[in-house]
């Protein structure tokens, strides 16, 4: 059959093919998409921004020779034991349930053989990722699925969860073929059912009882373990200050463009703005209260390359956490799989139903026989060089700009290619001297 | 060789570690409780502090001489924590094992995400008591506010008093018991039938509370289980 534009038929730009499916789908079935992964649609990014490397005006750094150092201190604020990482890229959480056990020690495996830190998710803390993380992000999120005390001392740094970029205001999901035994266990619910997560915090409810709260988490841990507050990209510059005055030690905002285990379609590609918009808000918010690299800033959704990572430290940012991107190092949506991939409706490069369970890779389901494909020791080596990966294409960057370390990169450094990149990243249009709002 | 009277027991007991808060802070009470040097301890001066005893993971005896803050017990692991006075916020959140007793009221969120222990507040408890109780057991002497159990996954509430609307709202498998009048009933939270095994379990809830209602004066509320899995046909259910 010859190609529909060869043939003279146009395509309608407001019912492209994928929303006629997407309607016919909802009058056939009557159900809402749910899926996982981040916001598809083309958004204001990373790759709006170019670096403006050393010339006459500047000097650079040789590339393999001088040193451009990595490292980064997360929560030294208040707490006593802050986290020491050795690249400014972590890893974002991820829960066991959404994920197979040895996807999350591939996570604990791969994050900690480059001294970075991994994070745990709603459904808590498992003895496979404790065991094999290093440094280990201990969440408290609205569900309070498996929260133990023993395990928010055993943990290093804790991250009470807002929201997140891909749903704001929206609680988790894990859908019932995901709920095996040992998940319900974990979250004391009937092994089978669709789980709703709450969206709001069971015990306290705006800024100032999250004060209170982060206080009573301080005094369970002695003061000794860093206080991150995570939020979806939304309202960033404010929330940002209402974290920063409840007396969190680290601030992470996530962006659209971050992934999620399942939630519904509308939710992801319509809620939140991109990361590239909230750094600078974030970084405003801070430095405005005079803690700008005081409270740390983690910044996630929608980093893939070196690129990123130094864009984002550019705009203000101490470290970034990827999610969508370590799940593809370890082995998601792999043309090996590729068969199988189509056999369950999609495709290798554009799989997205984690919510199913049926993952071939073996790392979004609680299958048995699935998970047991993914070997953590070699998965987390991946996943390992991918964040080698990052850090050095993040350093030649910085090399290139002049800077002996990356946080040292700065807004100056950065030009937009476009008016919309420009106005939210809040660096001029290249060849110009133009921020679009600026001043406003 | 006969058990000892409880004045006598009280009389050979060590004194209890007495805590000042109008002399040390919150953070000093809460370092002696989490590396006791005391099996006892009776914290004067509270003044509604907030985060009184959180965390505690001994078999110890708290004693809180007053009003509590938010958080009060929060956490607790084994710990037998006693407020002669009313409590905050959460007091007794994510409770893994052990007692809170509230002598007065007690705020919002009593017992929140509870996983384990019991908690009886004497007087009345505010709104949203139990939400997302996970396993604990809470006895509430009077009334509670609105939203009670709250997404209740497990455990046991007994209200001897009244029980505000919107009660069991998205209940799992946590089991309720109201003395008194209920409102409305939230999203998926049915009346069911009292049968021998629920007043046995009734009976021993109340007798660990100290508390004597005749538990055939009480009845039982539960999930329908009808919201457990995603439909639109639902959308107007929640």
């Amino acid at each position: 059959m010859k190609d529909p534009a060869e043939r003279g038929l146009r395509e309608s730009a407001t019912f492209d093919r994928a929303t006629i499916a997407a309607i016919q789908h909802a009058a056939r079935t009557g159900v809402y998409d749910i899926r996982g992964w981040g916001a598809k649609r083309a958004v204001p990014h990373f790759d709006d921004l170019l670096v403006l490397g050393a010339s006459m005006s500047r000097y650079p750094l040789e590339g393999y020779r001088e040193r451009c150092d990595t490292d980064v201190v997360l929560g030294d604020r208040h707490a006593t034991r802050p986290l020491h990482l050795d690249i400014p890229v972590t890893i974002a959480g991820m829960s066991f349930g959404a994920l197979s056990a040895q996807a999350k020690e591939a996570l604990g495996r791969g994050a900690s053989e480059v001294g970075t830190s991994t994070t745990t998710g709603d459904g808590g803390m498992t003895d496979e990722e404790r065991g094999e993380s290093k440094t280990l992000v201990y969440q408290l999120l609205p569900s309070r699925y498996g929260m133990d005390p023993d395990h928010l001392r055993a943990a290093d740094a804790i991250e009470v969860v807002l929201g997140q970029g891909a749903k704001p205001g929206g609680g988790g999901m894990l859908l019932g073929q995901k709920i095996s035994d040992r998940v319900a266990e974990m979250r004391t619910l009937p092994p089978g059912i669709d789980q709703r997560s709450a969206c709001r915090h069971p015990d306290w409810t705006g800024p100032d009882d999250l004060t209170i709260k982060i206080g009573e988490l301080r005094e369970i841990t002695d003061w000794e373990k860093p206080i991150y507050v995570k939020v979806g990209a939304t309202r960033t510059y404010y929330d940002v200050k209402l974290a920063v005055a409840a007396g969190a030690d680290v601030v992470v905002v996530d962006g659209m463009q971050g992934g999620t285990a399942a939630t519904q379609e509308v939710f992801i590609e319509h809620v939140g703005i991109p990361i590239l918009a909230a750094i600078p808000q974030a970084a405003q918010a801070l430095r405005e209260l005079g803690v700008h690299r005081k409270v740390q800033l983690i910044v996630s959704g929608g980093i893939r390359t070196g690129a990123d990572v130094a864009k984002a430290l550019a705009l203000g940012a101490d470290a970034v956490a990827i999610g969508t991107a370590a799940l593809i190092a370890l082995g998601d949506n792999d043309p090996k799989y590729a068969e199988e991939y189509e056999a369950l409706g999609s495709g290798a490069g554009y799989y997205d139903d984690f919510q199913d369970g049926r993952d071939p890779a073996g790392i979004t389901t609680q299958d048995p026989e699935l998970a047991a494909r993914l070997d953590p020791v070699e998965a987390g080596h991946r996943l390992a060089n991918y964040l080698r990966v990052l850090t050095m294409e993040a350093q030649t960057l910085a090399r290139a700009c002049g800077k002996a370390h990356v946080q040292h990169l700065e807004p100056e450094d950065l030009v937009a290619l476009t008016v919309e990149s420009a106005a939210m990243a809040r660096v001029p249009l290249a060849g110009t001297s133009w921020i679009p709002g600026a001043g406003r | 060789m006969a058990a000892l009277s409880r004045a006598e027991a009280e009389e050979r007991a060590p004194q209890p570690l007495t805590v000042d808060l109008a002399e040390v802070g919150v953070r000093a009470l809460n370092a002696e409780l989490h590396a006791p040097t005391a099996s006892s301890y009776e914290v004067l001066n509270p003044h509604g502090a907030h985060s009184l005893a959180v965390g505690v993971h001994d078999e110890i005896d708290v004693r809180v001489r007053g009003h509590a803050g938010y958080f009060c017990a929060g956490m607790n692991q084994l710990g037998r924590i006693v407020v002669d006075g009313s409590a905050g916020n959460g007091v007794a959140e994510n409770m893994m094992s052990g007692s809170v007793r509230v002598r007065g009221d007690a705020s919002q969120a009593a017992g929140a995400t509870g996983r384990g222990g019991l908690l009886v507040v004497e007087g009345r408890a505010s709104m949203r008591c139990g939400i997302s109780m996970k396993g604990i057991d809470i006895v509430v002497g009077g009334d509670i506010g609105a939203m009670g159990a709250f997404m209740a996954q497990a455990g046991r509430l007994v209200v001897c008093g009244d029980a505000g609307d919107g009660l069991g709202d998205s209940i799992y498998e946590a089991r309720l018991y109201v003395r008194g009048r209920t409102g409305t009933l939230g999203a998926d939270c049915v009346e069911k039938p009292v049968r021998d095994e629920h007043l046995a379990e009734l009976r021993e809830l109340l007798t660990a509370a100290g508390l004597d209602h005749d538990p055939t004066e009480f009845r039982r509320f539960g999930s329908a289980r009808g919201l457990y899995h995603f439909t639109t046909e639902h959308s107007g259910s929640y």
